[in-house]
């Protein structure tokens, strides 16, 4: 008998993933499947599976991965893993080698084809800028720093215009 | 925009024309978009997501579509009712309407375009057309995506293209979607050999109302999976491709039906009519299944009481929120129930009496 692979209790619920070829089998107890809500009303929930399918695939999660983090939103790589959401858009950068691997499962495929933004390619580093200025807009405003504030505004607004 | 006057109307996706109206309800493709400079919104405080909001508003309100004029709700200061409103118009997602924080919809009053701020990412744009018109949205929505892209900063990189907060999303950004009427199938139970066929060419098979909905009423909506390493218009090509065969067998089993079980056909057709003009208590659920059957009914001319139109908009004012805005009052489940029933019996009187 298979054990749950999260308590340890007989499995009776088997989710199998096939992704680009490859198979991956997970086994869970009824309670425990439902509590994930793999199973509900007897109907598959897609996103569910998706993210504990999202988990699993990311895996491999040596200490160098897991120590990886976001310098603009602070998201670590772990906490991507639990969350299946990233944090901002600088994240595809950062942890673009494990995303590599699980961009390849989920679509088979790891370079973008198709529209590009017809008014795109302004400065990538003045948008990390901006995020970056915003970010420290805000730490001025919660320590009351007005005059520091009003500089960081005026400065987003000449930034955003330009960029 | 005042979403009372929208109440009384079918709303766009169960307009009820459009090419192969009588399987093809609706098309919808909407775009996954995030601002350049800011967290993604399950990421961003709640002064961030306020400060996303208002950019995206002023931006949005100001909008030339080239069509329609877009107006904007803050759906937090909706009341849960207009929330559940817009959902089951198809307006907004259920994440959006019962997520927290601020965040917003932009609509057109045609109810063709809505954009939604703040769902899973910053910008989710939406284009629904009535019947089998997938080209029609992308015109649209590529259209209107440029214009927008005018006024802000999509984040968009070009390894990996638009940049959205989960990674199944990334790429296109672009989920396309037509939802099927497909009683037919489901009783000649080869609906699921038809979803395994799909899943094999990696196009997704839901119920009504998107993710994890139960398929009530006999609708499915067929949409793409993979938004990375394929251009928009190979996506729309291969769901444009496979459509037609499921129309096609849709059609079969339609006509294999009245073939070889007319009497008993016909009798469901008439059970599910009249069971919806003399119930008393009527769940949403029951209401959905028991119009379906009257509408394959219609569609195959076993009904000539009611038309195409008329089934539709009984679909959309028998919804729990619509039902409540018609009779204008707050109701429980059970009070909900009778309402139904009482709702249905008085509007198909007035719908065969019109035809007599």
């Amino acid at each position: 008998m298979r054990k749950c692979q999260s308590c340890g209790a007989p499995a009776n619920v088997t989710l199998t993933t096939v992704i680009g070829g490859q198979k991956q089998t997970a086994h869970f107890c009824q309670q425990c499947s439902e509590k994930k809500q793999l199973i509900k009303h007897q109907e598959l929930n897609l996103s569910v599976i998706l993210q504990t399918m999202i988990g699993q695939h990311v895996g491999a999660s040596t200490d160098e991965l897991a120590r990886l983090t976001c310098p603009s939103c602070g998201i670590k790589y772990m906490e991507f893993k639990a969350e299946g959401r990233l944090g901002c858009p600088r994240d595809y950068k950062v942890f673009q080698k494990p995303l590599e691997a699980l961009l390849h499962r989920i679509h088979r495929a790891t370079r973008h084809v198709g529209k590009i933004p017809p008014h795109a390619s302004r400065n990538a580093s003045v948008q990390a800028e901006l995020m970056e200025l915003r970010q420290k807009l805000r730490e001025a405003i919660d320590i009351e720093a007005y005059e520091e504030a009003a500089r960081l505004r005026d400065l987003i607004r000449q930034k955003e215009t330009s960029g | 925009m005042n979403l009372d006057s929208l109440t009384h109307s079918p709303g766009e996706w169960l307009r009820g024309d459009g090419p192969e109206s009588d399987i093809v309800v609706s098309s919808r493709i909407r775009l996954a978009r995030n601002l350049s400079s800011f967290p993604f919104v399950n990421r961003a405080s709640a002064h961030q997501k306020a400060e996303i909001e208002k950019y995206l508003q002023e931006r949005l309100t100001k909008l030339d579509t080239g069509g329609p004029k877009l107006h904007y709700l803050n759906v937090g200061a909706l009341s849960p009712l207009d929330r559940q409103l817009l959902v089951e118009r198809q307006m907004i997602s259920r994440e959006l309407a019962n997520a927290e924080g601020p965040r917003g919809v932009a609509l057109s009053e045609n109810e063709t375009i809505s954009i939604m701020v703040n769902e899973e990412d910053h910008l989710r744009l939406q284009v629904l057309r009535s019947g089998f018109a997938l080209d029609a949205c992308w015109e649209e929505i590529d259209r209107l995506d440029d214009a927008l892209e005018q006024k802000v900063n999509y984040a968009f990189g070009e390894e990996f293209g638009y940049l959205t907060a989960c990674p199944t999303n990334v790429g296109t950004g672009m989920r396309a979607s037509v939802m099927l009427h497909l009683p037919a199938l489901v009783l000649k139970k080869e609906i699921e050999k038809v979803f395994r066929a799909l899943q094999k060419i990696n196009l997704a098979v839901r119920g009504l109302y998107g993710e994890g909905s139960r398929a009530s009423g006999d609708f499915y909506q067929i949409s793409n999976q993979v938004t990375l390493g394929k251009s928009e218009t190979a996506i729309l090509t291969e769901i444009r491709s496979v459509i037609p065969q499921i129309i096609q067998y849709e059609r079969q089993a339609r006509q294999a039906l009245t073939r070889e079980s007319r009497q008993l056909l016909h009798d469901r057709v008439s059970r599910a009519y009249g069971t919806l003009k003399s119930a008393t208590m009527m769940t949403s659920e029951e209401t959905m299944d028991l119009l379906s059957s009257v509408r394959l009914g219609v569609n195959l001319n076993l009904l000539e009481d009611l038309s195409i139109a008329a089934v539709n908009e009984l679909f959309m004012h028998t919804q729990p929120a619509h039902l409540q805005k018609l009779i204008g009052q707050a109701l429980d489940g059970e009070e909900r129930n009778s309402a139904r029933a009482r709702y249905l019996r008085a509007r198909l009187r007035e719908l065969g009496s019109q035809l007599n």
